[in-house]
């Protein structure tokens, strides 16, 4: 079989060139994402919600084709209020993490969807689930995904520690996609979060012109620049 | 019977006056001729022991056994034809696959019996086809713990505590509601089980039989497993001596 192509869409598609992550924690799970979506280099929505309701305590968060994902967290809530139906109780995370992973890894030829299923269940408590481009399926402590989440493995990796409560791990979401946004061109807009635990779903807002700031250049921070009268070198301040 | 003669008994697509269908009702006839099988759900895990009437002394033992796997922890015994008993085993492995592929999880014996319940009751409604000329008594342990169904010929299924079809039911079952099942532990059943079967036997022991045993619980780590032979042959020992106390 060829390799999968990551930059197959049809042209003029719309993409989620997109930063997304979910994280574990002691009472549930913290998701977010950027609000980007772009056709080329359009910006066709500018503060899209990536953050998918798929049953009352379990969310996806899509990167990929907006329409392969839209479609397949659609099948997947309906498999799931069936589910419910039929077993006279809530699915598992688990339970919703098989259903999308068998829909992408029969249709991986036809989708382009990398998808992070999280939430909370009565059997585990908090858990995150990746299923990647191939139709894989990974239970992580936490997941990052889309264009820009390459820009921050390393980030996550120095930060995440085990063990943390709600607050802290908000933060790391935070953190974590204003760095993905700045970096990453597909990017950008605003950070939507959800925290999830087995009281509710409570949803957070960063408005564009609030996000964490880090070190951006001297220009960006507003510090006074000093132009040297000659050429000498680059002078790094404290 | 007040049926024979009047015609509404030869199709079970086809109600009597009074509401009733008779093929329906022959069926569990054909179940009330067979060897008597139980079913115990107890604190830990599930036991279940069938007596198998054994028509010749020519057929190699512990063939044609009414116990079946479903699933690695779902097991199955009827009372009734063999032959049903074995396809309705066959049409529960299909289920318990299907919902393993779609779900990456066991199946929850509820959705299992409903699923079943729903297959046997179709055999219920129309004229080309005979309905189930069993009982199925369905047990496993799965994440919410021991659970046990009885599935009859209707295709209407319950849950049970104790559970048992076949000739010897009624005395079965007498004996089954003098047991504290909550506290007993899947090794004490066995045993206890052993016991009533060897009981109800007794009203027709001009008969050879075999004594089925299989258990699902902690000692088994969850898997539905014939009870280890050295374990049955002490139960069974036990069962006797018991016995001749009785009586």
């Amino acid at each position: 079989m060829d390799r999968i192509d990551m930059n197959r869409l049809k042209t003029g598609e719309v993409n989620l060139g997109t930063s997304i992550m979910a994280v574990q924690f002691r009472d549930g799970v913290v998701i977010g994402a950027d609000s980007r979506t772009t056709t080329g280099s359009y910006i066709a929505n500018r503060v899209t919600d990536k953050l998918t309701h798929v049953h009352d305590r379990i969310y996806c968060c899509r990167s990929g084709s907006a329409a392969d994902t839209q479609a397949v967290a659609d099948a997947v809530h309906y498999q799931l209020q069936l589910y419910t139906q039929m077993s006279g109780g809530p699915p598992s995370v688990h339970t919703a993490a098989a259903l999308f992973q068998r829909i992408c890894y029969e249709n991986k030829d036809a989708l382009s969807a990398g998808i992070i299923v999280a939430g909370w269940d009565k059997d585990v408590g908090p858990s995150v689930y990746n299923i990647p481009l191939g139709g894989g399926l990974f239970r992580q402590p936490w997941a990052i995904g889309g264009s820009g989440s390459t820009y921050v493995y390393g980030y996550c990796d120095a930060t995440f520690k085990e063990g943390w409560g709600r607050d802290e791990t908000v933060n790391f979401v935070k953190n974590t996609l204003a760095l993905a946004m700045s970096r990453d061109g597909s990017s950008g807009g605003v950070i939507r979060m959800c925290v999830i635990t087995e009281e509710g779903v409570e949803r957070l807002f960063v408005p564009g012109n609030e996000l964490p700031k880090f070190w951006e250049g001297q220009e960006v921070l507003g510090k006074e620049v000093k132009h040297a009268e000659e050429a000498a070198p680059m002078a790094v301040e404290a | 019977m007040t049926s024979i003669g009047t015609g509404y008994d030869l199709s079970a697509s086809t109600y009597s006056p009074d509401g009733r269908i008779f093929q329906v009702e022959y069926a569990t006839k054909a179940v009330e001729n067979s060897g008597t099988a139980i079913g115990l759900k107890v604190k830990d895990g599930i036991v279940l022991a069938v007596e198998k009437l054994v028509h010749s002394k020519l057929l190699v033992p512990e063939a044609n056994r009414r116990i079946q796997t479903i699933d690695r922890h779902v097991g199955l015994a009827t009372a009734g034809l063999l032959a049903d008993g074995r396809h309705i085993a066959n049409r529960a492995r299909d289920e318990a696959t299907n919902y393993r592929d779609a779900y990456d999880a066991p199946t929850p014996l509820k959705i299992l019996a409903d699923r079943l319940g729903l297959y046997v009751q179709a055999y219920t409604l129309y004229s080309s086809v005979r309905p189930f000329g069993i009982s199925t008594i369905l047990g496993s342990v799965d994440k919410d713990g021991p659970s046990l169904y009885v599935v009859e010929p209707s295709g209407v299924f319950f849950g049970y505590n104790g559970a048992a079809v076949g000739k010897g039911r009624q005395l079965a079952k007498t004996e089954l509601e003098k047991l504290n099942l909550r506290e007993l532990t899947t090794r004490e059943a066995v045993y206890e089980a052993a016991r009533i079967i060897y009981l109800v036997h007794e009203d027709a022991k001009e008969k050879e039989f075999e004594l089925e045993l299989s258990w699902i619980g902690d000692e088994t780590k969850g898997v539905h497993l014939p009870v280890p032979k050295d374990l049955q042959r002490d139960a069974e020992a036990k069962a006797k001596a018991a016995l001749e106390t009785f009586e």
